[in-house]
């Protein structure tokens, strides 16, 4: 069980986050939780401690203060080996709509800051020569719906930009992965109706997470495997059809 | 809106829930709101954790915030189920000092009914073991109480009912174990006095209770079977199964009753065929110690997944009550009498012993406790107000976690302490904000 391995997990307020790093503590790692809310993040590094009698530390860090990224990295204790992202923002479609201010948030938030920090780490994971970088990205992403598609925007370039940093560091040994977790009951789903065959669990994804990080060589995850086929075929509508469903 | 009931499913009550992730994010709402009463996992049977208005779930308050090896101390948010602290303290060798007849309640809920085990007897309460517990008050203050500080509020809390304010975190020993295991002792009564003897006797075992077959009548009536445990040493181990796991991992696989079973299930042929095949295979093992898995040992019913839904859509009483020592053989023999005549018995007939307890609202008394499962039907609420008439005379009363329907009248004649109690509500400015169904129905 015993490691000496470290992670670094951004978005340590997020039930997501909160779950996957305590699968990682589970498994001896030491945790590094950064979260804009950091006293909340404590919250969970304290009760992660608490189960695991692992070492968690929290940081504060703001995903949209990007110029503050550097900074942040060389103030950890030392490199990670595994980093995972899991910010994101649903935001409000209708409202970003008609408000700038709030479709660039969540354009940042799924996109801009994600994609600058993973490629700042991935640049040093490269000098290094080992490393593992771990996307929560969103079936959203796969195609453009009326009822989320800033969101899903986001998370479009979000999965494009794994892609292609796999594309490149996968040669040199590296590894990054893309998750999709689908419906996952969190703070950000409280009070939707979800159908239960396809939503999952935080701890699932957390599981999910670690077995294909750490455990297989998976690249791209969709935590519950019905989701597979579900975006096979919603992927594989022509336009014409698709653009008339209400989704 | 929501319909909310407790574990008992009646009665059925509109409440608007709210769902705080944090603790920081309760106080504002205990400003805002009025009319409203925190609710845990909702495992007391009436309609304690149902508001007035609004009830305010601490399930997303689960956090773990310390955990000390070296003295068992543990401090825990509210909302932390004791199904999710045990796989994380009995591996470390602690158990809580003291665990209900079902591990799916909530810290929280615990402090709240100030709850009781088959070592209460022995070892008190929960809210004996509890160091200090942090409470937002009506006014969006928040508190810490403990025997040093705030005691009048600490024992209005503890058996309290959520009625002072909304229990954010607890802190309390856990006790040391050496193994996971039980050494179960079965013996079997004859009758009532039996019954009351062994329980007597076995005073000074950590953990005894006795299981009633509620439907034997005349010279058998109170027929039961004891069983009595300690936690297991290592020593115990090698003696009973050698080479056996100390810590063996959680109990898999469970039953679980998917759906309502119509109410006629319940008749007097499957009530005793269950308890005779249960006398039976108890009787077996009696006089044998032998080792029982922690899990199956304190919570044997929630290796059946909800089922509180075998008495049917109309949902069932739980009515418990205790009985001052010095009047228990009679009281108790009156009870059975009534229940064992009914014919459509009690599912569940449990026997324990108590002893006092320190909360204003507390449970417990020097004395014996019986829990009693009946079916929602007209005569079964007759028969409990019947049952509520002797317990008065003897100076008993009623669980307030189990119930859903006793008078105001039993209620007060039965709690001394209410009026202190009513004091301090009015005192923290509770008095008429904070408010569940129960508190309303009797006039708390």
């Amino acid at each position: 069980m015993a490691s000496s391995n470290t992670l670094l997990l951004i978005g340590g307020t997020s039930d997501i986050g909160r779950a996957t790093a305590l699968r990682y503590a589970e498994a001896g790692w030491r945790i590094l939780l950064a979260a804009r809310n950091e006293k909340e993040a404590r919250r969970n590094a304290e009760d992660i401690a608490a189960r695991t009698g692992v070492e968690v530390t929290t940081y504060s860090l703001d995903i949209l203060q990007t110029d503050r990224f550097e900074n942040f990295l060389d103030g950890l204790p030392h490199l990670p080996d595994t980093a995972v992202c899991v910010v994101g923002e649903l935001g409000d479609q209708v409202r970003g709509q008609s408000d700038p201010a709030h479709a660039t948030l969540l354009l940042r938030t799924n996109f801009e800051g994600p994609v600058l920090l993973l490629g700042a780490i991935a640049e040093r994971f490269l000098a290094r020569g080992s490393g593992t970088i771990v996307g929560v990205s969103s079936v959203a992403g796969d195609r453009g719906r009326a009822s989320n598609y800033l969101y899903g925007a986001g998370k479009a370039g979000f999965t494009a930009f794994l892609s292609g940093l796999r594309n490149r560091l996968s040669p040199k040994g590296l590894r990054v992965i893309t998750v999709k977790p689908g419906f996952v009951r969190t703070q950000m789903t409280a009070g939707m109706r979800l159908p239960p065959l396809l939503t999952a669990e935080p701890n699932e994804v957390g599981r999910a997470i670690f077995d294909a990080a750490e455990k297989s060589r998976k690249d791209i995850v969709y935590v519950r495997r019905i989701w597979h086929p579900v975006m096979m075929v919603i992927g594989g509508l022509p336009e014409g059809i698709f653009k008339r469903l209400r989704l | 809106m929501t319909e909310l009931t407790g574990w008992g499913r009646y009665p059925r009550h509109p409440s608007e829930v709210l769902n705080p992730t944090t603790p920081v994010a309760v106080p504002p709402l205990m400003t805002a709101q009025t009319g409203l009463v925190a609710r845990g996992n909702g495992r007391a049977y009436g309609d304690a954790a149902i508001g007035e208005t609004v009830t305010l779930s601490t399930r997303s308050l689960d956090r773990i915030r310390a955990f000390d090896l070296s003295t068992g101390r543990i401090r825990v948010e509210a909302g932390v189920l004791l199904a999710d602290l045990l796989p994380v303290v009995v591996p470390q060798g602690f158990f809580p000092p003291v665990v209900p007849g079902t591990k799916f309640v909530t810290m929280g809920g615990m402090a709240a009914a100030d709850v009781h085990g088959k070592n209460h007897h022995k070892d008190g309460g929960f809210g004996d073991h509890i160091e200090s517990l942090v409470l937002a008050l009506p006014d969006g203050s928040t508190v810490t109480c403990s025997r040093d500080r705030n005691r009048e509020l600490l024992l209005a809390t503890l058996g309290g009912m959520g009625l002072t304010g909304t229990i954010l975190e607890v802190t309390f020993r856990l006790r040391q174990i050496e193994t996971g295991w039980m050494r179960q002792k079965v013996t079997a009564a004859a009758n009532l006095d039996d019954a009351l003897r062994l329980l007597q006797d076995s005073g000074a075992v950590t953990y005894s209770v006795a299981w009633i077959d509620c439907l034997a009548r005349g010279i058998s009536l109170g027929r039961s079977l004891i069983f009595a445990a300690e936690h297991a040493t290592l020593q115990d181990l090698e003696r009973l199964r050698p080479g056996t796991d100390p810590f063996p991992s959680p109990r898999l696989g469970r039953l679980s009753v998917p759906v309502d079973f119509p109410s006629f299930a319940l008749n007097r042929f499957t009530v005793s065929t269950f308890n005779e095949l249960y006398f039976r295979a108890g009787a077996m093992k009696a006089g044998y110690p032998h080792l029982v898995h922690w899990d199956p040992y304190f919570f044997p019913l929630d290796g059946i997944g909800s089922w509180n839904r075998i008495y049917g859509r109309r949902g069932f009483l739980q009515h418990q009550c205790v009985i001052p020592t010095e009047r228990a053989r009679h009281v108790l023999g009156t009870i059975l009498e009534r229940v064992s005549h009914r014919g459509t018995g009690s599912f569940l007939a449990v026997l324990k012993q108590m002893g006092p307890s320190q909360g204003d609202l507390s449970f417990p008394l020097k004395g014996f406790t019986l829990t009693l499962d009946l079916p929602v039907t007209e005569d079964a609420f007759s028969l409990l107000d019947a049952v509520d008439r002797s317990v008065v005379e003897s100076g008993g009363r009623l669980y307030l976690a189990k119930d859903a329907r006793q008078s105001p009248a039993t209620f007060e004649a039965g709690y001394p302490g209410l009026s202190r109690f009513r004091d301090i509500r009015r005192s923290i400015g509770a008095a008429g904000r904070i408010s569940s169904r129960l508190s309303t129905r009797l006039g708390i």
